[in-house]
């Protein structure tokens, strides 16, 4: 089953960040091994309207939709004008809105991500937060009108996986819009948990970049990501504490 | 203020810890999962040396998984050479001789075209300490001027006031780096006897007036060589654990400047080798995974070529140290020899030849 954001379709559930990489060519043939159908390119690092532009210049043409995103902002406001700039530059209404003031951890602004959903939202963008991994949070942005909500697993560029696990489960369970699980995500079967817990998308990045081959660790993923789909869609078998007794404790009764 | 903190430690002390310090306790500095300043110390001392390839792989990885494979570049634009200082150690010396040359408006614009031309977006602006010549409003005039150019503007200047800072802000300043050479307070007299730079504590402070002042970046450092490296070094960590706590939406970036013995020039008091150099990259990266460890043209290629791999993130390439100096070649008005003069499109290439991604725009007018 595909996966529905706004006005797009995805069949592949694997989203690619394109920070990192030893070389735009690395980049590239990594997009295309991961078979992807959305990357997200930080807006400082490029140039918008650079017909130039080395990153640009080297991101797939075509089916794959180019979501900028917001990384380096640090409040509503700079995101707000960053993603204006880049509906201008760049033709698209989608953005990643990324607002971390704390440039150690790149933790999410909670406060500022919702202010600034609401006033992208309420002029049209598709709006794509990343957040904490907070049911209540999440639920205010879906009301704010935002198109997915992306709680992290763990510190961006971490790879430690699903450390926010509990929290994640009830935002899967509560949400009315897509659910993608961003940062953390360190190896492939974090990404095939994530989609077997229920989660709509996971994005990757780090733990593709700095692989020792991250081509080949685009096509790990790609397989780990649909794996986890098809086993949702086949039906997972409940995990079991304890042994079904062989005699009923209450089979005296029949 | 970060002068209160400081006076909890004695450089004397310092001195003598680093010396009781064995391989053990940098061993175990590198086994835990999260350093302290005195892990660090731990980590420069004598004693860790045997640890060095233990440390850089360690310090490999940690910056891997931060900055990926890439390696940040900028060139310094130097603005003036005019200087009220007497710094001892240091070419624009206000005793040496030379012809004074502060760029006008023209000039810096004559100069960014060039560096733009090679690519940069991320640029230092860089002058001696002569606020009668170069006051606030000429940087800020400069900054107006440079600021559709370039996506990331640094300034590395005489330092000055909060609301100095305010303006310089709001005209577009990213960055404000300021070095305080040496943190022995006692001996920093000695080295900077006169002009506004002989007040320590006003220096000292300079990166917490930038911050306060809406400033997002600073750059701290000491002038390796001049003291006892290993105890300047602790203090420059101290002073960026501090800044990370107090200005803690601050980005930091620290930079390794170090003097070398060279004839008829200043002889530094503890020279640092290539081999320590390394341990103290490592140590930075060991206990700060984010701060942005930058290297400059003063080193050589090889060094450069190599420490790409272990820690560093940011480095200029094809700089000149005289003002005027990519327009024009003046000569004779530098302020230190270049060692490492491949220009942009050759460091480019050994950036690439080494698996990493060159990257010149990580920055954008609308963050500052």
């Amino acid at each position: 089953m595909s996966l529905q954001i706004a006005n797009k379709t995805f069949t592949s559930r694997l989203f690619i960040g394109t920070g990192k990489f030893s070389s735009a060519r690395v980049m590239k043939e990594a997009i295309l091994a991961s078979g992807t159908q959305l990357v997200t390119v930080a807006l400082k690092r490029v140039t918008p309207g650079d017909a130039n532009d080395d990153l640009l210049q080297h991101l797939p043409a075509g089916e794959i939709t180019l979501m900028p995103n917001t990384s380096g902002a640090r409040t509503a406001k700079e995101a707000i004008f960053a993603a204006r700039l880049a509906r201008e530059a760049l033709h698209t209404g989608w953005v990643k809105l990324e607002i971390h003031p704390d440039p150690r951890y790149l933790l999410p602004d909670p406060v500022e991500t919702l202010a600034a959903t609401e006033v992208l939202a309420r002029e049209g963008f598709t709006v794509l937060p990343y957040v904490q991994a907070d049911p209540v949070l999440c639920k205010r942005l879906e009301e704010a009108g935002a198109a997915t909500v992306m709680p992290l697993g763990a510190p961006i560029g971490t790879n430690r996986g699903l450390r926010t696990r509990d929290m994640l489960e009830i935002i899967i369970e509560q949400s009315n819009v897509p659910v993608i699980i961003d940062a953390g995500i360190g190896a492939p079967s974090h990404a095939a948990a994530a989609l077997e817990m229920g989660a709509d998308a996971v994005l990757v990045n780090t733990a593709i970049a700095v692989a020792g081959d991250p081509v080949a660790m685009a096509h790990a993923f790609k397989l780990a990501v649909e794996a986890g789909r098809a086993a949702v869609e086949a039906r997972l078998g409940e995990t079991h504490h304890l042994a079904g007794a062989t005699s009923p404790l209450t089979g005296f009764l029949d | 203020m970060f002068h209160d903190t400081i006076r909890h430690h004695s450089w004397d002390d310092v001195k003598r810890r680093l010396a009781s310090l064995t391989l053990n306790d940098a061993i175990d500095a590198l086994a835990r999962p999260h350093r302290t300043v005195e892990d660090f110390l731990a980590l420069v001392a004598p004693a860790a040396t045997p640890l060095l390839e233990e440390m850089a792989r360690a310090s490999r990885r940690l910056t891997l998984e931060r900055f990926g494979n890439t390696i940040q570049l900028y060139i310094p634009l130097y603005l003036s050479n005019a200087c009220a200082n007497a710094c001892v150690y240091c070419g624009f010396n206000s005793h040496n001789r030379f012809r004074r040359v502060t760029l006008t408006l023209d000039e810096i614009k004559a100069e960014s075209a060039v560096i733009a031309a090679w690519g940069f977006r991320h640029v230092l602006l860089v002058s001696g300490e002569a606020p009668a010549r170069t006051p606030a409003a000429y940087y800020e005039s400069a900054i107006r001027a440079l600021r559709d150019t370039f996506s990331h503007i640094a300034i590395e200047v005489q330092p000055l006031e909060r609301d100095e800072y305010a303006q310089l802000a709001g005209a577009g300043l990213d960055c404000v780096c300021v070095y305080q050479e040496t943190y022995n307070e006692q001996r920093y007299p000695l080295y900077h006897p006169r002009g506004r730079k002989a007040d320590y504590a006003y220096r000292l402070e300079t990166p917490e007036r930038a911050a306060s002042a809406g400033v997002q970046k600073l750059g701290i450092g000491a002038l390796l060589g001049l003291e006892d490296w290993r105890v300047d070094s602790f203090f420059t960590a101290l002073h960026l654990k501090y800044l990370e706590r107090v200005h803690w939406r601050g980005k930091y970036s620290v930079s390794l400047p170090r003097l070398r013995p060279h004839a008829g020039g200043f002889m530094p008091n503890d020279p640092i080798s290539d081999r320590e150099m390394v341990q103290l990259i490592c140590a930075y990266r060991l206990l700060d995974q984010e701060v942005e460890i930058s290297i400059s043209t003063r080193e050589s290629r090889t060094f450069r070529d190599h420490v790409m791999l272990l820690g560093a993130t940011s480095m200029s390439a094809g700089s000149s140290t005289e003002p005027g100096g990519y327009a024009n070649q003046r000569n004779g008005l530098e302020q230190f020899a270049i060692n490492d003069d491949r220009p942009p499109r050759e460091m480019v290439e050994a950036i690439r030849a080494r698996g990493y991604e060159p990257v010149w725009k990580d920055w954008d007018a609308w963050m500052a």
